[in-house]
């Protein structure tokens, strides 16, 4: 496989390692770390640097330090939440119900899902409108004292689309009270401020390596009185919450890239949407039958770009975009790697003959114009090369 | 050449891929996800697929997974089960290569730019003008009858790289170079019916079996079997012995009338098979009212001389000597009598 000169534009299913976290992660590596647990001068140093990360992740965030329970990445953030809240709930024999988003990440939906399987609990998904935004109507009339979760996530993942969360949080608090808040901020957390969007979330799931920081570690924000039940037992770290060892160097990766998300994000907001836009604007005006899935004037993360197109096999138009060197994303992959049809698309509505063309571009912190030049040169020749009838 | 190459994960596919690479073809590696259907969680066999991707990671090619789930599902499957409810006996496999692999996948090869699609089927295309679709060397492995519907314009844009080769030879190749599919058991049954469940297990959740009555040639009740849409003619297991104390066999299968007909071993064959003319296929040249052939009617079954003639009905193969019955909805592939390698073309039994 010869490597062809690359352009990255799939940073929302990972972003590269900013060089500063590289830095940060190196320099805790470099002196003698002890499992934090202990009470040698390795292990200080090494709660010294978990507790600093988190006194940062939680400035991020807005919260107390106490309410960070690190954790191996989005993925378990989102377990811990769905069935920490639940498993509290269900405590003492009551019935519990969640509802979550029709667009959750499969993280949240299937977590919900299984713990559907549990015979105190019910799940519901709430319904989204074109734009990909979550009825507000419809939770208002699925929400009950029975309500024990409610779950939306702070920016779809497949389309970028921004969720109303405050609504969503306004609304739980005036008509079940006692319901908690999740809201899986994985996709979002480069270019959004966490400590006012998430104002409104009980829990808030993150993901280092979506903001620049490594893979392997995230982060459960958990807001008093809001109490989840583990999901794994042992030496009771995390407050009892989390047990098993932390990874204080993937806690200081995650910590540093929030750090440096949040310090360059007004600049970085406007540099990325403006290239996003430019993005858009060239695919759209020279490749014919292509659709915005969210249209423009919808709150949309800057990094987003998803477009479908009619007559075109995402599957085909990812393989030949990638033999030039051009990386982008098709919606979500099955165990085998092969791509489903997207459930957010269709609770959006978006036909089947459109969403069989769908691609998604993200943009992120290290895109250049260049970039986007290489993509605009590439994308529209691509295209028609594989145009065919349905 | 650029050459795509469908990779199922198997040694065959993994033999054909590397021969192309050593060959030195520009080749990428494709699986195909035909079954598994649209659900959450469900999916195709995720260890054959790590098979094909391991294996193109050794070869040092880009590999592929084409989710093609939702076609094979309404062109092979689908009709797999509604076949049965009529009281067919259909060949999903050809129908696969008929409609997604040598269909579906060879337009997206065209479309992505690739001047060939290789599979790892035992069968040899010819060189020269026509194109002659041939029986792989292995005799024993042979699939020229189920890529018995290709024509001109299929041969052209495909590679069989294996079809030269026993399967043992195919073996140690993939020994030498260290495949990890080298000792990797061939396939046996139908892709997306599992062996624990079975056909009738796989059906059972898609019709609904009718029992039937059981009756011999001259119209007694001899017995009656729980589901009709499982029995096929010339089929022996299940149905008992004659008076004479002979074993019997299924002759005729009327599945709307409910009702199987036994028979002796001499009375369970066929002397001629109709292939309506919507189903025949050719590799070039139909053959003419007369004209002389050898069919073959399964995949390893026995190769019969035959003449074959035109009616209203379609093509009518009359076999010089009986055969086992041919079932509705098998496929009957036709040879050249001079030259019984090479496929002329074939048609499904009416």
């Amino acid at each position: 496989m010869s490597e062809p000169p690359s352009t990255y534009l799939d940073h929302g299913a990972t972003t590269p390692l900013r060089p500063e976290v590289a830095h940060a992660m190196a320099e805790a590596r470099s002196q003698p770390l002890g499992n934090p647990t202990g009470s040698h001068r390795p292990a200080q140093r090494a709660r010294r640097l978990l507790e600093e990360s988190r006194d940062e992740v939680a400035a991020q965030l807005g919260r107390a330090p106490g309410e960070i329970i690190f954790t191996s990445g989005g993925t378990e953030s989102a377990n811990l939440a769905v069935f920490g809240a639940l498993g509290d709930a269900v405590r003492n024999g009551r019935s519990a119900v969640v509802l979550s988003s029709a667009v959750e990440h499969p993280a949240v939906r299937q977590s919900c899902r299984a713990a559907a399987r549990w015979p105190a609990v019910t799940w519901r998904e709430l319904p989204v409108d074109g734009t990909g935004s979550v009825d507000i109507d419809a939770l208002a009339g699925l929400l009950s004292g029975e309500t024990a979760l409610v779950a939306v996530m702070l920016a779809n993942n497949e389309t970028g689309a921004v969720q109303p969360l405050r609504q969503v949080a306004d609304a739980v608090r005036e008509r079940a009270g006692t319901a908690r808040v999740f809201t899986d901020a994985v996709q979002a957390a480069s270019f959004s401020n966490l400590a006012e969007t998430t104002s409104g979330a009980d829990l808030v799931a993150l993901s280092a390596h979506k903001v620049g920081g490594p893979v392997g570690t995230g982060a459960l924000a958990v807001r008093p009185p809001t109490d989840i039940a583990p999901r794994q037992y042992g030496g009771g770290q995390e407050r009892e919450r989390r047990s098993g060892t932390q990874d204080v160097v993937g806690a200081v990766g995650l910590a540093v890239a929030l750090r440096l998300a949040a310090a360059e994000r007004s600049e970085a907001v406007r540099r990325v949407a403006g290239l996003r836009d430019r993005l858009a604007a060239g695919l759209t005006d020279t490749i014919p039958d292509v659709y915005r899935t969210v249209p423009p004037g919808v709150d949309v993360l800057p990094g987003h770009l998803h477009l479908c197109l009619r007559g075109i096999e995402r599957e085909e138009l990812l393989l030949a975009l990638s033999e030039r060197g051009v990386c982008a994303s098709g919606g979500s992959s099955c165990a085998s790697g092969a791509l489903e049809a997207s459930y957010v698309l269709a609770a959006m509505g978006v036909p089947d003959d459109l969403a069989r063309g769908a691609i998604r571009f993200t943009l992120g912190h290290d895109t250049t114009g260049a970039d986007i030049d290489r993509a605009l040169a590439i994308v529209p020749g691509v295209v028609a090369s594989l145009r065919h009838d349905p | 050449m650029r050459v795509l190459v469908a990779m199922s994960g198997g040694v065959d596919s993994s033999v054909a891929a590397a021969l192309l690479v050593e060959q030195g073809h520009d080749v990428v590696g494709a699986t195909l996800k035909l079954w598994g259907g649209p659900s959450d969680s469900g999916c195709c066999s995720v260890a054959d697929v790590d098979d094909a991707r391991r294996v193109a990671q050794q070869l040092g090619i880009e590999h592929h997974v084409f989710n093609l789930s939702e076609e094979f599902d309404r062109h092979v499957v689908t009709p797999y089960v509604e076949a049965h409810v009529q009281g067919r006996t259909p060949n999903p496999c050809i129908e696969c290569n008929r409609s997604i692999k040598f269909d579906r996948l060879l337009a997206r090869s065209d479309r992505l730019g690739f001047d060939r699609l290789a599979t790892g089927h035992h069968a040899q295309v010819s060189v020269g003008s026509p194109l002659q679709l041939r029986r792989g060397a292995d005799v024993d492995k042979d699939q020229s009858y189920v890529l018995s519907m290709l024509g001109q314009a299929e041969l052209g844009r495909v590679v069989f790289p294996v079809g030269k080769m026993t399967k043992s030879d195919v073996r140690a190749h993939a020994v030498r170079l260290g495949l990890r599919t080298a000792a990797k058991p061939d396939s046996q049954d139908v892709c997306f019916i599992g062996s624990v469940e079975g056909r009738q297990g796989f059906l059972a959740g898609r019709l609904e079996f009718h029992p039937a009555t059981v009756t011999d040639t001259r119209g007694e009740t001899v017995g009656a079997v729980d589901a009709v849409e499982l029995v096929t003619v010339g089929q022996r297991r299940g149905m008992g012995h004659g008076t004479d104390g002979a074993r019997r066999y299924v002759t005729a299968v009327d599945v709307p009338a409910r009702r199987v007909t036994v028979g002796s071993a001499a009375e369970a064959v066929t002397s001629a098979v109709v292939l309506p003319d919507a189903t025949l296929t050719w590799v070039d040249q139909p053959l003419l009212h007369g004209a002389r052939a050898v069919a073959q009617v399964s995949a390893h079954g026995r190769p019969a001389a035959c003449a074959v003639d035109r009616s209203e009905d379609g093509l009518v193969v009359r076999f010089d000597v009986p055969q086992r019955p041919v079932a509705a909805g098998q496929t009957v592939a036709l040879y050249d009598v001079t030259d019984p390698d090479a496929v002329v073309g074939a048609g499904i039994a009416a």
